[in-house]
């Protein structure tokens, strides 16, 4: 590719038709240039309805919350509202209470990434880096929680935060610390297998050099090795905001809410709740808002940060 | 130093172990154990009955019902994501002019790919919640209200989505309808993933084939799918477990998180339905073990399948 000289000024610019090849391949690479040019109308096409089929629900469900209910009612389809209606915002802020399930979510989210990227990490570092007997064992028992459905799970799962409530009441179902640390330990296989597989591939002689000028353990990781896995850890920090962002089914089954407490609970069981209510309450645009709310934040940071979502998520995947 | 060493290392795992002992590992231990038993869940009343549970798995229709309603999506999920991602994948780097340094990605491909990767960032419960709007059987719901109004439906007589059980294929049509929502959210996902993949693969290959005279569709066929193998047999790994774990669709939109007349039913959602309405724990851990068993089966069995020699390159 790079052994074409083009003369200056004379190079193909996407859009205008390439330069000719030699005289001899010209009947077959002009039938060429025509298939080629009705396949790249034919992708264009393609692609455009596909992107069409991913915006325009989205699209759809952001207009309608700023309807009010009879213009719902009326105009359905319609994505210019009359008028824009803060009010189904309000409306589903405070009556459907996603402003506090909002901050929750926040709340547990601070915490618990926090600590899986660090209790991730340092596990996967210890596994992948010293040899101590059963660093295997844990190491498979770590991974093994990547095949087990969370399913069978529940019950006890539910039985154990239910008791430790009893003795630690911080620790019991509808508190945050206990969402935090049970999102940080079902998060702890995939960090810590991700992570393992960086950890190794770090120089060792960096690790000795630190030794011989007297860094102690914790120091080398903290100082070196951590900033050293930097590109893995934004990756993994990514797959777990997002995972734990969308979590729905372990706040379900533990942060049911108690009469008399604090409502406790998370953004997506605000919404379960909000869609179950509006059956009967047929409060549609306050659904439609309530769903822009947990939509939109997640999709503004992507588009901000899209190139390390995308590299960063499937790095995450094809590990 | 040796001493220090071993301190190290206590301390750093203590912590995370501790965590993942008691949040993850003893609830699968004990719902190992409560399989055994019969017991109720609200109760201390608890004894010990054997295998019967597992014997009654064999007999439940519901559970047999359930039981091919994953099947389904477990077949129907990974190969309609995988093969529409691959095809936009496709379209997307192959699709564009041709010249002399070959054939050109589609002009504004970065744009696509950003877009078609929204939903990925949605979480399944916006997502479901979303689509229970647009699925709505009425003139209010996006999909029923424009085709009324082109006339291609009956407004007395509306699609039911998720309310309908008649078979279509054989197959509750509800099921598929989930699993429209499920690869509509997959597939940009995916795309990326083998754009990704297809743009690692190094130029040369390419410019030999284009010198051998090799087409778009050759060059396609012959060079860049044969070389994803690897990429496509990791992602048939993971759209299995997404499969499996249809449950936030089938929770939020169906009727009676299972039905109309349990036609959308899968093993989650009978497990909680036994556990949490039924009050029947230990035939619901029995329930989770067999679905366990099964996902490592399965697991070992994609693996196996899809294992092959590497290509390096």
């Amino acid at each position: 590719m790079s052994t074409v000289t083009h003369p200056s000024g004379e190079r193909a610019r996407p859009g205008r038709p390439a330069p000719r090849p030699a005289p001899s391949r010209g009947l077959v690479s002009r039938g060429r240039e025509l298939g080629g040019r009705f396949f790249n109308g034919f992708s264009h096409l393609f692609l455009v309805v596909w992107a069409v089929m991913v915006i325009y629900p989205l699209l759809w469900v952001v207009m309608s919350a700023f309807k009010d209910d009879s213009e719902v009612i009326r105009e359905p389809l319609s994505l210019i509202p009359d008028k824009l209606h803060w009010d189904n915002f309000t409306r589903a802020w405070g009556e459907g209470h996603l402003g506090a399930f909002f901050l929750n979510t926040l709340l547990v989210l601070v915490g618990s990434v926090f600590l899986t990227m660090l209790l991730g990490s340092m596990a996967a570092y210890v596994l992948a880096r010293y040899e101590f007997p059963g660093n295997r064992l844990i190491y498979y028992m770590f991974l093994s929680g990547l095949t087990l459905p969370i399913y069978l799970a529940a019950v006890p799962l539910f039985k154990g935060v239910y008791n430790m409530g009893i003795v630690l009441p911080l620790l019991g179902p509808n508190r945050h610390l206990m969402l935090i640390l049970v999102y940080v330990a079902w998060s702890l296989s995939f960090t810590v297998f991700f992570m393992h597989s960086f950890f190794r591939t770090l120089p060792d002689s960096i690790a000795e050099a630190a030794m011989v000028d007297g860094a102690s353990h914790s120091r080398l990781f903290f100082s070196i090795m951590l900033p050293m896995a930097k590109p893995g850890l934004i990756s993994i920090g990514i797959f777990n905001v997002l995972g734990q962002w969308n979590q729905w089914y372990l706040p379900t089954l533990l942060m049911q809410s108690v009469a008399g407490e604090p409502k406790n609970q998370v953004i997506a069981q605000g919404l379960i709740e909000l869609s179950v209510n509006q059956g009967y309450k047929s409060d549609w645009s306050g659904l439609f808002a309530g769903v822009t709310m947990a939509m939109l934040p997640v999709l503004i940071v992507y588009i901000v940060f899209q190139r390390q979502v995308q590299s960063g998520l499937t790095a995450g995947v094809s590990k | 130093m040796r001493h220090g060493v071993a301190r190290f290392v206590t301390g750093f795992l203590a912590l995370p172990v501790a965590l993942y002992l008691f949040y993850v590992v003893w609830p699968f231990a004990q719902a190992a154990g409560y399989s055994l038993t019969n017991w109720g869940g609200y109760s201390d009343k608890q004894e010990f009955v054997g295998l019967d549970n597992y014997v009654r798995l064999f007999s439940d229709e519901l559970i047999r019902k359930a039981f091919w309603h994953n099947v389904f999506f477990l077949v129907t999920v990974p190969l309609f994501t995988i093969a529409l991602a691959l095809f936009l994948a496709f379209l997307l780097n192959v699709g564009g002019r041709e010249d002399r340094a070959g054939i050109r990605g589609v002009f504004g491909s970065g744009l696509y790919k950003v877009i078609f990767f929204f939903p990925q960032v949605l979480s399944l419960v916006v997502i479901a919640v979303m689509w229970q709007q647009i699925y709505r059987s009425d003139n209010q719901g996006l999909i029923n209200g424009l085709l009324m109004k082109i006339g291609l439906v009956d407004a007395d007589n509306p699609i039911g989505f998720t309310a309908d059980p008649e078979p279509f294929l054989g197959v509750p049509a509800v099921l598929w309808w989930l699993l429209f929502i499920a690869v509509w959210s997959g597939a940009g996902f995916y795309m990326v993933l083998f754009s990704a993949a297809m743009q690692s693969i190094p130029k040369d290959i390419y410019e030999a084939a284009l010198l051998d005279g090799a087409g778009r569709f050759d060059t396609f066929f012959r060079i860049t799918l044969p070389l994803l193998r690897d990429t496509i047999s990791v992602a048939w790994v993971y759209l299995g477990f997404i499969a499996l774990d249809m449950y936030a669709l089938v929770f939020v939109m169906t009727p009676s998180q299972g039905g109309p007349n349990h036609a959308s039913e899968i093993f989650a959602s009978v497990l909680n339905f036994t556990a949490f309405q039924k009050g029947q724990f230990g035939y619901a851990c029995a329930m989770g073990v067999a679905l366990a068993i099964f996902t490592i089966l399965l697991a070992a069995l994609q693996l196996r399948i899809t294992r092959r020699e590497r290509i390096e390159y």
